[in-house]
């Protein structure tokens, strides 16, 4: 059952990461980033990583594509007011999505197919040994990005305050 | 997997989902007469004995009135707002446990859908997910109104789940798990969270005002500034889903903290009462404490909506950022302090 | 000289105290004052049912009076209608047929007699107007309605109930 439900989860994430570069409405194309995200944390579940799927679901489902969202909403973009692409641009572009479909053969070619992924330990997902592993052998990583993260927060209060003359 | 088993949980999911939605559907009716009591009045009492079926009939108006869709709106995403609403409200009930497990005929029935280990972050992250169907409900009615709202409504969310999940934080050092039923079953007897996290407390309760979007926080349906805010252009029982959606989320949020907090299903006495009862009626009067707890906060939820005016959008966002989220950091150094020393000695 | 009003002094305002940026003391004070209103009787009249007591003076909807032999008192004179300043009264008048003579007081009557509730702004001047005490504002709230039409009031709803002979 475990099989069947990744190849149904998978063939969709695929589906609508590809309905996210499709689609014309920017709008829509968060929205399908959304959904895309939700079926990755399907994924998580299905790996038994509790932890990593809920934290996918609140941070990028539940706050960064908000902020997505909230940015294009308010940007308005439609055909009206869409800048005019030069020929100099559209030249550059295929030129780049071309070297990107040259890496990404490249890399597939190199890659041979590997044995199924077998978990030494599989409830190395679930909360309480992963609290273990981040505070135990990557203490400092851990408390490092941490300490990056809160700066950043305070950086972002303190921008907002007035600056006294 | 046997077939017992899924029909154990198909009955209960079905038993909650009809509560909630019961539950909801007379929030409204209550608000009207917590409304009327708290100013002298009366309230609703033409539709039955004391207004009872009041809720019925408006209901059944929202049904029969016309179903409007703007023309320049998204129609498709115009229909998706109001379910995406009602489906992140009742979603968050799946993990709060609602009694201690019954054992009858040997068979340990547990009041509660899913006991996972993550559940107060599933919750969280629900309540994350709550503001989609507000955002494109807004945006798709192509009505700067309603757009202005959604805004307001994301910005809102996305500050006050910052304090709230500090103040879960300073929770989780306390309790040391994640998983409702556990964290339900330390507080046994009287020893309820709120004795050992009175200022979490607090906070948690001032960010799930803002997290329902009631007032005080009432900004994105804001009537004096935004017409009807985020559902001005919805009519019909998709202007009811957002309605009900709202006190949905009240009851939800009221049932987590009276699990988080309060003791769930947990009060003095109760072993007394297990001995003498049975394994079958203690439980169902557990789910009796705890319902009338989270009809206290529902109470609560109501009395304050009707005695404090709305913030201002600033006021909102200070008390917000620079308030209760530094106080949650405080909280949760104080509580890491306090436990450190109570290991130490 | 002395300002009569304190609309030109100047508030001063203080920054909030620190227990005041709290809320909290605010709230639980605004929370106990609302709470205690819950426990209060509430100050409702179910109208249909109960009906508040009206004053002595109070004017309600009109009524055309008899006299102590159960006969109209109006004469149809106009003076009502002249004195009225919502122009809401009309009426049609007639004289009294011998065989009328104990429906009618003087010869001439009004054979329609009709008030435009909507128009009518209860000010009494009919009242006072009357030679005959033939008008009174001395009924009840003019009840609601869906038609324009139903809110010119006949005779049928103004003139008062036939004396019961005893």
């Amino acid at each position: 059952m475990g099989t069947s439900v990744f190849y149904i989860v998978a063939a969709l994430s695929v589906f609508f990461s590809l309905m996210v570069i499709f689609s014309k409405n920017p709008v829509h194309s968060v929205l399908y980033l959304i959904v895309t995200f939700f079926t990755f944390t399907v994924h998580y579940i299905l790996l038994n990583a509790q932890f990593l799927a809920v934290v996918n679901f609140i941070v990028y489902m539940g706050a960064i594509m908000v902020l997505f969202l909230f940015v294009l909403m308010l940007l308005n973009l439609n055909k009206d007011n869409e800048p005019l692409k030069s020929p100099l641009v559209k030249i550059l572009g295929i030129i780049a999505g071309c070297c990107l479909i040259v890496t990404l053969i490249g890399s597939l070619k190199a890659t041979a197919l590997s044995n199924p992924l077998l978990l030494q330990n599989p409830n190395l997902g679930l909360i309480k040994n992963l609290g273990k592993e981040l505070f135990g052998p990557f203490m400092l990583p851990f408390e490092l990005s941490s300490i990056l993260l809160l700066t950043a927060m305070v950086g972002a209060v303190l921008l907002t305050k007035k600056e006294k003359v | 997997m046997d077939i017992t088993f899924v029909l154990e949980k198909f009955i209960l999911v079905a038993i909650i989902f009809g509560i909630s939605l019961v539950i909801a559907m007379y929030s409204t009716y209550a608000e009207r007469k917590v409304a009327a009591f708290l100013q002298d009045r009366l309230g609703p009492d033409r539709a039955g004995p004391a207004g009872m079926f009041q809720p019925l009939a408006d209901g059944l108006k929202m049904f029969m009135k016309e179903e409007i869709i703007p023309t320049n709106s998204n129609k498709w995403l115009f229909m998706v707002g109001p379910g995406l609403a009602m489906l992140t409200a009742c979603i968050g009930t799946a993990v709060i446990p609602w009694g201690s497990p019954i054992v009858f005929d040997g068979r340990i029935i547990p009041l509660q859908v899913t006991d996972i280990n993550v559940g107060i972050l599933y919750i969280f992250g629900v309540v994350s997910l709550g503001v989609y169907g507000v955002m494109i409900g807004g945006w798709a009615s192509n009505n700067k109104y309603s757009l202005l709202s959604a805004i307001r409504a994301a910005s809102q969310n996305i500050s006050y789940e910052i304090a709230m999940g500090l103040s879960i934080i300073a929770l989780l050092l306390v309790t040391g798990t994640m998983s409702l039923k556990e964290v339900v079953e330390q507080q046994h007897g009287w020893h309820w969270n709120v004795l050992y996290q009175p200022l979490g407390f607090i906070i948690f309760i001032v960010c799930s005002f803002a997290e329902t979007n009631r007032a005080p926080f009432d900004l994105p349906e804001c009537e004096t500034e935004l017409i009807g805010g985020y559902h001005t252009e919805y009519s019909s029982m998709k202007l009811g889903f957002y309605l009900f959606a709202e006190y949905i989320n009240m009851f939800v949020s009221s049932a987590v903290m009276a699990a988080l907090y309060f003791g769930g299903y947990n009060y003095p006495g109760m072993d007394w009462v297990l001995v003498h009862a049975g394994t079958v009626i203690a439980p169902l009067i557990g789910a009796g404490v705890f319902f009338a707890k989270i009809f206290a906060f529902i109470f609560f939820f109501m009395w304050v909506r009707w005695t404090i005016p709305r913030f201002r959008y600033d006021q909102l966002m200070h008390l917000g950022w620079k308030m209760l989220t530094p106080l949650a950091i405080a909280n949760i150094i104080i509580t890491g302090i306090v436990i450190a020393l109570i290991e130490k000695f | 000289m002395e300002p009569l009003t304190s609309k030109k002094k100047v508030l001063e305002q203080k920054p909030l105290t620190f227990a005041e940026r709290m809320y909290l003391p605010a709230i639980t004070k605004g929370l106990s004052i609302t709470i205690s209103h819950f426990f209060k009787k509430e100050a409702t009249i179910r109208y249909p049912e109960v009906e508040r007591e009206f004053s002595t003076n109070f004017r309600g909807m009109h009524s055309l009076k008899r006299d102590e032999n159960g006969k109209e008192r109006c004469t149809a004179c106009g003076l009502c209608a002249l004195s009225c300043p919502a122009e809401a009264i009309t009426m049609i008048a007639a004289e009294r047929k011998p065989e009328e003579k104990d429906l009618y007081r003087e010869e001439k009557y009004a054979s329609v007699y009709e008030i435009n509730m909507l128009r009518c702004i209860f000010c009494g001047l009919c009242e006072e107007a009357c030679p005959k005490e033939a008008i009174y504002l001395d009924g009840p709230i003019v009840p609601s309605d869906y038609l324009r039409k139903d809110f010119i009031y006949g005779k049928d709803k103004l003139v008062e109930a036939p004396l019961v002979q005893k």
